[in-house]
């Protein structure tokens, strides 16, 4: 794949200043995010460092505030921005886990029903249909709800974040196995795999050798795509109630907490990580957009 | 016709394969024995009701009959209720549907001619205005647009009621809220966020599918035969975008009701969605495997259709030609 960086793809990209934007403002977010601990003002989740005094505290700019909590404090006087920095750190873990499952499971269905055909196709590719009918954010939230009713109540608070990923990433994966699939479909009347098979290579060389680095562009602006996804179905589950512990929120349990006090006027509890969310899911969009009309420029 | 027949034995398949999903759920988690007995039972009684249930059964004939069961409507009874399960599924239906139904037209109605225009006129600058929207509205989480809305709407300009269903009124004994205005008003918020994002999404493919066939072959002959162009939008292009798009819309349809589920919480709006993750929240399991197959039976019915309206609007499927 990376001989594909073809001479013009930093042309390409300077001229694309919403590009550029996005991918600073994605980058800004990794690395406040990852390093949470080092850049958050305040530590939200420690009892110790937290006052109830310090609650419901609006942003720095209005009137009543303490210039020590910028975008303001909770109900419990936990500071929103550290909040949503931690919190942030739990959506682009559990996005980023959940696709690189739905990557993994996604291309060895693909790859397997695409090269050897036959059986193995007819059946993986039904059950890939079957799946397909039904919308990813469903059978995620189901796998939730039936592991949250069949696991006990600690363990399943203790797990939160790796069943999120595993739920998110199986709800996920048809996609992927679909388009691997029709591009090793291509790739396998190609005059190199006769070649390699002739010279007689390993069936697993050429697949993995061979065949997969040429399937990989698709495979990359999908998953851009579905980090976004992953992300706001995170969110969505988390909001629902069905995701992180609430003493471990992400953005999603974020907006839920806040949406509980709209009507008493602190706006700030949502609107601060809602408009991180926003931000995170546009800026992913907005590079997958640009990297799918990079690789295929016939679109544009 | 033999399209349709293997199509309607696929999904009988795809039924069944989702009853077994709504059973094995519904036998292994959590046990029923435990949930009907008080802890004074003797192990022998709890034997004996085990053997009247059926649980000492081959796994088979249980799911057998949990499948028959299911055919004559009956799903067992909620642990959390105490009421008939089906019963329960059809008291919440109708407030379901009316959203889906509401926000599936309108989604409709506005993207079917926001696409064809931003097919056509896709460098102008109504046309980019339209696509920039699009991109937010398939990026808003839904459930966020719906606390905007709140906070917007009933919070601050105090205009919309934020939740449940309102006053109903019944029309050839359909009892639904879109029949007065006061339901018309708490409908409206939670339609619209459902509405906004399966528009984003109808609308970009067919944007898409119509820039496809826009570069086709047959396009430029029917404008060189001096065709008025929309005769050519409509009856050339337009015309051979509708396989997929009909695709997507039947899919968009399952979406709708997985995404009620959010909107409903978002505006406790008494349907299937808030009975679900009731369920979810109480581990009632019975329940749970009924919404499971009640959904799975939507789905494949909506696939159906769609396939039916293939057969319609393709003479190359209607003839075998596939």
């Amino acid at each position: 794949m990376f001989e594909k960086i073809r001479s013009d793809f930093w042309y390409e990209l300077l001229n694309a200043p919403v590009t550029v934007v996005s991918l600073v403002i994605i980058l800004l977010m990794a690395i406040g995010c990852t390093f949470a601990p080092v850049f958050a003002p305040h530590t939200p989740f420690d009892p110790a460092t937290i006052s109830i005094l310090d609650n419901n505290l609006p942003p720095a700019w209005e009137s009543g505030s303490d210039p020590r909590f910028l975008l303001g404090t909770d109900l419990q006087g936990r500071d929103v921005l550290s909040a949503m920095l931690y919190g942030g750190r739990i959506s682009l873990l559990v996005g980023l886990g959940a696709v690189a499952l739905s990557v993994v499971i996604g291309m060895t269905v693909g790859l397997l029903a695409g090269y050897f055909g036959g059986m193995t196709d007819a059946i993986l590719m039904r059950v890939a249909e079957i799946q397909f009918a039904f919308p990813p954010i469903l059978i995620a939230l189901l796998f939730n709800g039936i592991m949250k009713a069949s696991l006990p109540a600690n363990v399943f608070a203790q797990a939160a974040v790796p069943i999120m990923i595993l739920a998110i990433g199986l709800a996920g994966w048809v996609q992927f196995a679909r388009i691997v699939r029709a591009s090793v479909l291509v790739q396998r009347g190609q005059d190199y795999v006769t070649a390699c098979q002739a010279i007689g290579l390993p069936t697993s060389t050429i697949i993995l050798r061979h065949i997969t680095p040429n399937i990989l562009g698709p495979v990359l602006v999908l998953a851009m795509l579905q980090i976004a996804v992953a992300i706001v179905t995170e969110a969505t589950l988390s909001f629902l109630g069905l995701g992180t512990p609430l003493t471990e929120p992400s953005l999603g349990a974020l907006i839920q907490i806040g949406s509980q006090y709209l009507f008493s006027g602190i706006w700030w509890v949502v609107i601060f990580p809602g408009t991180m969310l926003l931000v995170m899911v546009i800026a992913f969009n907005l590079v997958a957009d640009w990297v799918r009309d990079y690789l295929n420029p016939r679109l544009r | 016709m033999y399209f349709l027949l293997a199509r309607l034995f696929q999904a009988a398949i795809v039924m069944l394969c989702v009853a077994f999903v709504g059973f094995l759920v519904f036998q292994y988690i959590g046990d029923p024995v435990l949930s009907l007995v008080g802890q004074e039972t003797t192990v022998q009684d709890r034997e004996a009701l085990r053997e009247s249930l059926g649980l000492n059964d081959p796994i088979f004939v249980q799911y057998l009959r949990y499948v028959g069961n299911a055919i004559q409507g009956d799903f067992g009874i909620s642990y959390s209720f105490n009421r008939d399960v089906s019963e329960m599924i059809a008291d919440r239906l109708p407030a379901t549907v009316e959203l889906v139904l509401l926000s599936g037209v309108f989604s409709l109605i506005l993207a079917i001619p926001a696409g064809i225009y931003t097919g056509i006129r896709r460098k102008g600058g109504l046309a980019q205005t339209i696509m920039a929207l699009s991109v937010i509205g398939v990026s808003v989480p839904s459930f966020l647009l719906g606390i905007l809305l709140i906070l917007v709407y009933s919070v601050w300009l105090n205009w919309l009621p934020s939740f449940g269903r309102g006053d109903t009124a019944s029309l050839f004994t359909l009892e639904s809220s879109l029949f007065t205005l006061d339901g018309l008003s708490h409908a409206l918020m939670p339609a619209a966020v459902l509405c906004l994002f399966q528009l984003g999404v109808i609308l970009r493919l067919i944007r898409a599918e119509m820039l496809e066939v826009l570069r086709t072959e047959y396009i430029r002959f029917a404008w060189a035969r001096g065709l008025p162009g929309q005769r050519v939008y409509l009856r050339h292009a337009l015309k051979n975008t509708l396989v997929p798009v009909v695709t997507a819309i039947g899919l968009q349809l399952s979406s709708l009701f997985a995404f009620s589920i959010i909107t409903e919480r978002v505006f406790q709006w008494p349907g299937m969605g808030s009975l679900l993750l009731h369920a979810i929240g109480q581990s009632d399991i019975p329940l749970l495997a009924a919404y499971l197959i009640f959904v799975g039976l939507v789905f494949t019915i909506s696939n159906l259709v769609v396939d039916a309206i293939y057969v319609l609007i393709d003479p190359r499927i209607r003839h075998g030609a596939h």
